[in-house]
């Protein structure tokens, strides 16, 4: 628009023209390319869903959803196979649910600290060891938890029933460990964006620094804690190394939290390690319980975004 | 009635200094101490445990050495090039990709058409796909199937790309949106085009946080094990790779290795492995931490 209005000044401007129309041309090309790096993220989930269903549909024309969903003995690459998926789901839930009783806590306990309680130079210092501990790698935790957590600690101290070498306690707590950084970050950020006046109208109603953040900055960033929390809970769902290394391979279904576990995760994991022959039905049920890994935390991840988006209608 | 109602009030919640609200502030302070005693204890704790385990091995015959089926002669070169050669080529298509689609989020795409806004959801989506996920689409498209690049090391390079592409794309944006507009303005005004905007103003100016962002996410691919332990990495591998379609292996994989071996011989191996991981996660991590800090002195 600005170059029209520039024609018709001078003949030097018209030579512009001709330059203006390459410049736009490889801004349309700049764009295009641009562009295609973006649809190609699109592309990928449409890659994960291929890839999982089409070996899943094969499964499941080999082995009944009723006998996947309908028993209880998981041995798939064993003779005589059980396809019973029940006893992973188990493992999956008992180690998110160590993994969240440790998380929710610590993480929110940092949070709120680090939010409401600790001077900015605190938190300075504070902040990048919180990162240094979420970058640590999940191999580098699994051997912590195979060697220091379950037997100086977990085997030592559980006061009901026995613990074994591996154990789905341990990984549970190792992989509560690994997303105390998520639940505190994310909701420190939720908390922070907590507007000041609601604090200082708690301060002048004589509230406590504690009075006020559990009973105005906690309330009013709960979603956005929600969400944190739903988030962290799917990467524990989605964990594979800690606690392919910590829980074991054995799958069990069982009220012991204290003996060797399999997840789903894990399960793919130990199956990935095995060199399945392709086609096989042991490698067809890689896809099958990827496929039911997949959607768990698909619909996770779509209500925690649905939460934080109903947390920021509020500020806006 | 009121006045009564009004009268208890002052008399049970405003006496700032009762012992029972005291109590509960000095519990409260206590409980967030315990938490973020738990966190850092447990990160001092671990670094400690894998220093004292793995000392008797942190030494140059561990980066010299390859692999062996003997714990005394066992080392972690071929892992550490492995690493190198892998999460470079992540870094070489990850980056351009990510910074692209980045741009185009940021700076070109119109924000309300339907297309755009189920690309945002999806890069958010995907990033918290789990990553032994892409472990499974590699194996079925990339080292088997479609591609059939084999168990190699553009296999995993590949697979990993996807694993921090999320990242990368929304660290960019970040980065894109911390330049004042008044730098595109000033720049279209005079007559740029778009592209010459964000060519010549906006990318300079993003560069040291793009350059943060990136660092941080492909950083995470250097640790990354679980996707590739379904695309062969956990392979005994006693050579460097010499190209993109050699095997390999990688650092988090050789402990993986050295932790599931048998022989209690191993296990010092895998701490002193994990401290050379962890060295090199944190220069790393200090990289990018330098650069943030010296992108925020300019801002001031």
């Amino acid at each position: 628009m600005v170059t029209k209005t520039n024609t018709t000044l001078a003949p030097v401007s018209l030579k512009a023209t001709g330059a203006t129309r390459r410049r736009l041309y490889v801004q349309a090309l700049f764009k295009g390319i641009f562009g295609l790096a973006a649809f190609l993220t699109v592309g990928v989930t449409v890659l994960i869903v291929l890839s999982l269903l089409v070996p899943a549909l094969r499964f499941f024309s080999q082995v009944s959803l009723g006998e996947f969903f309908g028993s209880t003995r998981w041995a798939p690459l064993f003779e005589p196979p059980g396809f019973g998926v029940w006893p992973i789901i188990a493992g999956t839930a008992w180690t998110t649910a160590i993994a969240l009783v440790v998380a929710i806590p610590c993480g929110l306990g940092v949070a709120v600290y680090l939010s409401e309680y600790a001077h900015r130079r605190v938190r300075a210092i504070i902040k990048p060891f919180l990162e240094i501990l979420a970058g640590i790698p999940t191999v580098v935790l699994g051997f912590f938890g195979l060697y220091l957590v379950n037997p100086e600690i977990v085997q030592r101290f559980w006061p009901i029933g026995t613990v074994s070498t591996f154990s789905g306690l341990a990984a549970g707590l190792v992989v509560g460990i690994m997303i105390v950084p998520t639940v505190a970050s994310l909701s420190e950020d939720a908390m922070t964006a907590v507007p000041r006046g609601l604090r200082e109208g708690g301060f002048a109603l004589g509230g406590t620094r504690r009075e006020v953040a559990t009973k105005v900055v906690f309330p009013a960033a709960i979603s956005g804690i929600v969400a944190a929390i739903v988030l962290a809970g799917s990467r524990a769902i989605g964990e594979t190394t800690i606690v392919l290394l910590v829980a074991g391979s054995r799958p069990t279904f069982g009220w012991n939290p204290g003996e060797q576990m399999q997840s789903m995760a894990s399960f793919i994991g130990f199956a990935g390690i095995g060199d399945q022959p392709t086609g096989s039905t042991g490698y067809l049920t890689i896809f099958a319980v990827g496929l039911l890994l997949f959607v768990i935390t698909f619909v996770l991840n779509i209500i925690s975004i649905r939460i934080v988006r109903r947390f920021r209608e509020v500020y806006e | 009635m009121t006045d009564l109602a009004q009268r208890q009030v002052t008399a049970t919640d405003l006496r700032a200094s009762s012992p029972r609200r005291k109590l509960f502030d000095a519990l409260f302070k206590l409980f967030l101490w315990v938490s973020l005693g738990v966190a850092l204890g447990t990160l001092v704790t671990l670094l400690v445990d894998l220093i004292a385990e793995g000392w008797e091995r942190l030494n140059s015959a561990l980066v010299v050495n390859m692999p062996s089926a003997r714990p005394e002669r066992a080392g972690i070169q071929s892992a550490i090039m492995g690493s190198l050669w892998v999460v470079g080529l992540t870094a070489l298509i990850s980056i351009p990709t990510g910074v692209g689609a980045a741009i185009y989020l940021e700076e070109f795409a119109k924000k309300d058409r339907w297309y755009n806004r189920i690309i945002e959801l999806n890069i958010q989506n995907l990033a918290s796909v789990p990553s032994v996920v892409y472990g499974i689409l590699g194996l079925a498209f990339i080292a088997r199937g479609f591609l059939s690049f084999g168990f190699t090391v553009i296999t995993a390079a590949l697979i990993l790309t996807l694993v921090v592409l999320p990242t990368v794309v929304i660290a960019s944006r970040e980065a894109l949106r911390a330049v004042p507009n008044s730098l595109r303005d000033g720049s279209l005004a005079l007559g740029a085009t778009e592209w010459e905007t964000v060519y010549k103003q906006v990318l300079p100016a993003a560069v040291p946080g793009i350059a943060t962002g990136t660092i941080l996410s492909t950083s995470r691919a250097l640790g990354e094990s679980a996707p590739l332990l379904l695309v062969g990495a956990l392979t005994f591998v006693t050579f460097n790779p010499e190209g993109l379609d050699s095997s390999y292996t990688v650092l988090p994989l050789a402990i993986f290795r050295f932790i599931s071996e048998a022989r209690i011989e191993f296990r010092p191996l895998a701490a002193a492995a994990s401290v050379v991981l962890l060295i090199i996660l944190l220069g790393m991590n200090s990289i990018a931490i330098f650069l943030r800090n010296r992108f925020e002195k300019k801002l001031r």
